[in-house]
């Protein structure tokens, strides 16, 4: 499968009919989830403001997923010399860093309400804007070297750098002042979020992902489109 | 390949003692960032005494970053890098030599700095021997993680600052951890917990950072 796919020009032509269908899924899923956002109850607690977690959870555990999707994606390129792998490590990265971005924003937002204050020095808060950091860092590296193949390699090996060293970093921060609430999704004997909440979550989590996925063909296509472009370029200029 | 490694080294550790001021520039920077500190939040010496020696810490970090710019781009420049290839030793062990080189010539230099930095600060004398470990480790840490931040921007329009994105994540944990080691022997904490930490991270560095300079030294040179 994977190989199959490896050909950039396969690629575009297995994938370039699904996007419209991935488009359209993703419009339906984000109609359906804000439906149910607004539909579910609000929280003894919390009020109205819990609603702005069904967008701010989905978008953090999506900038830890595509970070890791980068870093695998990163690998196959590096070690197997998988010439898509390196494209799609490239056209992952921003898509990484706006749900991060969106994380730490909507974190704001909420956090102005509920704990008077938009940001707090908390672990992972502090965790979230490194993971940030890393991402711009990536984006800089690739956009200052100018050889395609060398800005592909030296990414990659970022990446993966970041795969080993992020975990440390994030439990280090942890280690040092956590005031976040702790995992509530996934922990021993099921949820502990009320199910009424747990359904908005998890639709709107498939929405996050479903957009990944279209954004990512996408940008994809038109990374490779402007390699050809550039190939091209550069055989008219030689004749 | 021990006497061309040891051969290199002492280039190396010469050229980093010696060349260009040596540790001088490193040093003076470490000292200007610790006169600017009192100068930005006042002269209080209760404010000062609180947070001297995580500050230390956050200039040792800046200070390790601002030397490691030069450390592969000199011999890459004047394919130094070429004629060391055509040796017996691996790009790794190259690169490992070239880092624990700059550890001595800046970060030891640095470290030995960092208690008299701290006191001149504000912080208790009794930080003194625990402030000096714990910047060795870091410093360590600092030079490695640094060198794969350098490898990675070699040849690369933007060295410098470049390089201080894609480093100053990394360099998190040491901080995090030699911070929180100081505040432990404050408060008369176990400091044990910290200071393994600490090391590990050390540790870690030493043994992740060879391979990755190694594979980013292999791709900035073909």
């Amino acid at each position: 499968m994977i190989n199959f796919l490896a050909n950039p020009e396969r690629f575009t032509r297995v994938t370039r009919p699904l996007r419209p269908w991935l488009a359209g899924v993703t419009a339906l899923l984000f109609v359906w989830g804000l439906y149910l956002c607004f539909a579910s109850p609000e929280d003894y607690q919390q009020g109205d403001t819990v609603r702005i977690m069904y967008v701010h959870v989905p978008a953090a555990w999506m900038g830890l997923t595509v970070y890791a999707a980068m870093g695998i994606a990163s690998f196959f390129g590096l070690i197997f010399r998988h010439a898509l792998a390196d494209v799609a490590a490239k056209a992952m990265a921003p898509i990484g860093a706006v749900f991060t971005g969106l994380a730490l924003l909507t974190g704001a937002l909420w956090g102005m309400p509920m704990w008077g204050t938009p940001w707090q020095w908390d672990g992972r808060m502090t965790s979230e804007l490194i993971l940030f950091l890393f991402y711009i860092g990536y984006i800089a590296l690739h956009a200052s070297i100018e050889d395609e193949v060398r800005a592909a390699k030296s990414t990659a090996i970022l990446a993966l750098v970041g795969l080993v060293n992020l975990p440390i970093v994030h439990f280090s921060v942890q280690w040092w002042n956590s005031l976040h609430q702790g995992d509530s999704i996934f922990v021993k004997g099921g949820p502990t979020v009320a199910p009424d909440m747990l359904w908005p979550l998890f639709v709107m989590v498939a929405a996050y992902h479903a957009l990944f996925a279209w954004l990512f063909l996408v940008r994809l296509d038109s990374e490779i489109l402007a390699r050809k472009y550039r190939a091209l370029r550069a055989r008219l200029s030689f004749n | 390949m021990i006497r061309p490694a040891l051969t290199l080294l002492k280039r190396d550790l010469g050229l980093s003692l010696t060349k260009g001021g040596g540790p001088l520039l490193a040093v003076g920077f470490y000292l200007t960032l610790m006169a600017m500190i009192p100068l930005s939040l006042g002269p209080d010496q209760a404010v000062l005494s609180r947070i001297a020696a995580g500050l230390t810490w956050l200039c040792l970090a800046l200070s390790s970053l601002l030397s490691l710019e030069r450390l592969f781009e000199r011999d890459y420049e004047d394919a130094v890098f070429d004629t060391l290839r055509l040796g017996p030793l691996p790009l790794e062990l190259i690169a490992l030599l070239k880092c624990l080189s700059q550890w001595f010539g800046t970060g030891v230099i640095l470290s030995l700095m960092t208690p008299i930095v701290m006191i001149i600060l504000g912080a208790p004398v009794s930080l003194a021997l625990m402030g000096l470990v714990s910047a060795f480790l870091g410093s360590l840490s600092f030079a490695l993680i640094g060198g794969i931040g350098a490898s990675l921007a070699l040849g690369s329009r933007k060295g410098g600052v470049l390089m201080a994105l894609l480093v100053l994540p990394f360099y998190v944990p040491p901080v995090i951890f030699g911070a929180g080691l100081m505040q432990a022997v404050q408060t008369s904490a176990s400091p044990l917990q910290a200071l393994a930490f600490l090391a590990a991270y050390a540790l870690f560095a030493l043994a992740l950072g060879p391979i990755a300079m190694g594979a980013a030294l292999r791709g900035a040179l073909s």
